[in-house]
Formats: C-alpha cells, sequence, structure tokens
C-alpha cells in the first residue's frame, strides 16, 4: 500500500521485524520520533527505550536497546543490539536484572568504581525499559 | 608375532573408536548447522552496519575521531580467537601458527607485542609462550553471545585510547566453506576510512535526497565506532565457532575413515595368524598319526 513504510528490525541474533507499517515511533538520543511512509532519508542514534509500530490499525511495542536507525527509499532499518516484542518479554529475568543491577549500583557507590558504575546504570535502564514495555502490552 | 587374542583385543578397540568418532561427527554435522544458521543471520546486522558506517566515513575527519587516530605504533595487540575445545584436526594448530608468524613479524620490526585471547585454546597456548597475555576470555564459544564480544572490544578499546597499545589486530579462523577454514588477520584499530568506504562502496549511496543525521554524523560516528568494533569481534566469533564445527566433522569423518582401513587390516592379520594355527595343528595331528602308524 501507499501508505506504508517497511519497518525492519535486525538484532545480531536474528531478524525480528520486517513488515509494512502504518507508524512507527523509535526512541532517538535527542528525543523519540515518528516515521511515516515517504519519510525523508535520515540518521538517527537510539537509546535504550521503546519502539512502537502500527500495522492494520493495531499497535504493537518492542524493549530495543543501544542501536540507530536508518530511513531511506521508503524503507527504515532499526540496528539494534538486543529488541523484543513486549509479549515476549521474560519478566521474572527482567526483574531480576533489575535488583542485581541495583545492587552492584550500591556497591560500587561505595568503592567509586567509574566503570562498574555506569554498566549497572545501562543495566538498570535496560531491565526498566523491559519491565515498562511488557507492562504496557499487558494493559492492553 | 602378536598372538590371536591380542589382535582380537585390538580389533575391539578400534571399532569402539570407530563409533565415538561417528558419533562425534555426526554431532560436529548438527552443531554445524546451528553455528552457520547464526552466522548467516548475523550477516544483515553486520552488512547494514558497514553500509552506514560506509555512508557516515565519508563525512568524517579522522583526526577528530579517538579511535581512528593513527599513531606510530610501538606495542601492538592481536586478538587471537580460537575454539574451546580440541579434536578438530589443525583447525586450532592453523590459527596458533599464523599468529605466531605475525607475533614474530612485529617484534622483527622493533614492536612490542600483546595477546588477547579468546578461546580456551588460545588461552592455554599463550599461557605457556613467551608472549604477554593481556586479557583472556574462555568457554564462550560453544554459545557466542555479543555480550562476550562486547567485553572483548570494551577491553581492547580501553587500552587503545590510554595508548598502552597503537594498533589492534584480530586473527580467527575464517568459515570459507565446510571443507576450507583459512586463519585470516584483520586490523581492527585504528578504524581507518578506506576500509569503511570500501565496505560502504558496494551499496551505491540509495538515497535519493541527502540525510537528516540526528544528532550530528560527528556523534553518531563516535556512538557507532565501539559497536562497530564489537560488531567486528563478534563476526570473528561466530566464524571461528562455524569453522570450529566443520573442522571437527572432517577430522572425525577422516578419523573414522582410518578405523575402517585399521579394522580392515587388522582383521586380515587376525585371518592369517588364525590359518598358520590351523595350519601347524594339523601337521601336528598328522605327525602324531603317522608315527602312530610306524
Amino acid at each position: 500500500m501507499a501508505n506504508e513504510i517497511r519497518l525492519e528490525v535486525v538484532t545480531p541474533s536474528k531478524m525480528v521485524v520486517s513488515e509494512d507499517v502504518e507508524l512507527a515511533t523509535a526512541p532517538g538520543v535527542d528525543g523519540a520520533f515518528g516515521v511515516m511512509a515517504h519519510h525523508a532519508p535520515l540518521l538517527s542514534t537510539l537509546k535504550i527505550g521503546e519502539m512502537r509500530f502500527v500495522k492494520d490499525g493495531q499497535t504493537r511495542s518492542l524493549a530495543i536497546s543501544g542501536g540507530f536507525c536508518e530511513v531511506s527509499n521508503n524503507k527504515m532499518t532499526v540496528l539494534a543490539e538486543a529488541a523484543e516484542y513486549a509479549e515476549e518479554i521474560d519478566v521474572e529475568r527482567a526483574l531480576r536484572a533489575k535488583e542485581r543491577a541495583e545492587r552492584r549500583l550500591q556497591e560500587a557507590a561505595s568503592r567509586a568504581e567509574e566503570i562498574d558504575v555506569a554498566r549497572a546504570k545501562a543495566a538498570l535502564h535496560r531491565a526498566l525499559v523491559r519491565l515498562a514495555v511488557a507492562k504496557g502490552s499487558s494493559k492492553q | 608375532m602378536p598372538s590371536l587374542k591380542d589382535i582380537k583385543i585390538k580389533i575391539g578397540g578400534v571399532k569402539k573408536t570407530q563409533q565415538i568418532t561417528k558419533a562425534m561427527n555426526m554431532v560436529a554435522a548438527a552443531k554445524l548447522r546451528g553455528a552457520q544458521e547464526r552466522m548467516e543471520s548475523f550477516r544483515p546486522y553486520a552488512e547494514k552496519f558497514d553500509e552506514v558506517m560506509g555512508e557516515l566515513a565519508g563525512s568524517a575527519n579522522p583526526s577528530s575521531f579517538p579511535l581512528m587516530a593513527v599513531r606510530p605504533v610501538k606495542r601492538v595487540a592481536l586478538i587471537v580467537v580460537t575454539s574451546d575445545r580440541g579434536l578438530c584436526g589443525a583447525f586450532n594448530a592453523n590459527i596458533l601458527n599464523a599468529s605466531e608468524k605475525f607475533l614474530a613479524a612485529q617484534k622483527e620490526e622493533g614492536r612490542e607485542v600483546v595477546v588477547v585471547t579468546v578461546g580456551k585454546k588460545a588461552t592455554g597456548y599463550f599461557k605457556k609462550s613467551q608472549y604477554e597475555v593481556v586479557y583472556s576470555l574462555s568457554d564462550i564459544m560453544g554459545d557466542v553471545q555479543m555480550f562476550s564480544a562486547r567485553q572483548v572490544g570494551q577491553e581492547v578499546i580501553r587500552r587503545f585510547l590510554e595508548e598502552e597499545v597503537d594498533e589492534v589486530h584480530f586473527i580467527y579462523g575464517r568459515f570459507v566453506n565446510v571443507v576450507t577454514q583459512r586463519p585470516t588477520i584483520k586490523k581492527l584499530l585504528p578504524i581507518s576510512s578506506e576500509g569503511l568506504e570500501d565496505a560502504g562502496e558496494g551499496q551505491e549511496s540509495k538515497a535519493a535526497a541527502p540525510y537528516i543525521y540526528e544528532p550530528e554524523p560527528e556523534q553518531i560516528l563516535n556512538h557507532l565506532m565501539p559497536l562497530y568494533v564489537n560488531v567486528q569481534i563478534m563476526h570473528a566469533m561466530l566464524e571461528t565457532a562455524a569453522s570450529e564445527q566443520a573442522a571437527r566433522m572432517t577430522a572425525m569423518d577422516n578419523a573414522t575413515r582410518a578405523c575402517t582401513d585399521m579394522i580392515h587390516t587388522l582383521t586380515l592379520a587376525y585371518n592369517k595368524a588364525r590359518q598358520a594355527a590351523i595350519t601347524t595343528e594339523l601337521m601336528d595331528i598328522v605327525g602324531g598319526a603317522e608315527a602312530l602308524k610306524g
């Protein structure tokens, strides 16, 4: 259809999404943005966050972490290190990751190791986003 | 001359070995399929990454990126990627020999060398060698994860940025096809813009209009370069994992065939010995009968 844009979400392990969608939103580093059919060529880095797309009037959301996005020729390619559909998120695992990251943050704070703090913060961020996205899907 | 019993025991032993090698061959074949699939599903990611990096590198000024900084080379790091397990023919030995050659050549040019090992075989080998090992990662080749590649990536990036090393290369077992795996050396850091432009050239710039960059191209590049390093390492690890299984499959196939040959020769020897024993026995009986007659 003329009013659709091809969306591909690729991770190192597999192609997660490959569909024609009406609208896709992605968490850019300078703020979230939406892409519709025939968007101008765009290259943007993404942060850890939620990505959504609308197909046949239905919205689906994914938790993605790290990567970038390219739009050209009515095709949007998202390269992420990890991407999961909201329904596929392992909530228990995310919860454990959250607790682990929080614990590590506390430990690292007392010892002031910069690298560990940054890593734990990123891990915490990822876990929180996963939880939020998973929660959103269970409400719908 | 070995006795009949000895030969029989030996035949039994070789048969058992053959069963094992046959089983290992089949296991390797099954694992190879998985490893190859993972390698292929990673390809679109890597290709797209190359493409975008190539696109960006054209507009980049190398001197403004720390990961592209070309310095006089005093210290070189080599990341050696091998498998965790043995019994895969000369696969790991080939990689280790090639790295040994590379390291010797670097030394000849008066550069210091350090080694980063990925995979148990490389770790074990370089522990005993004259080279300094600065970082090791083992027991990860069975299930290659981006997480492991990132660990190695962060480690070499840190050393490169702190000017502890001035160049980083990596060697891995490139998967040419099921029967050929070739040790291949590539430069990882500094990232060269020529390499990137080559990578991007395969796909002609498709966008009709210039890109909208968000944030600025320089910032995107700064963000993507460490990821690019990880992607390269990940790629090397996936290829090595697939190569390992392919090499093991071939090695085990050869072993199974060698067992068949050996069983054949041993059976021949066994039959000959048996016949000889029967002949001597007959001679004895005939001799005895003759004596009684006389």
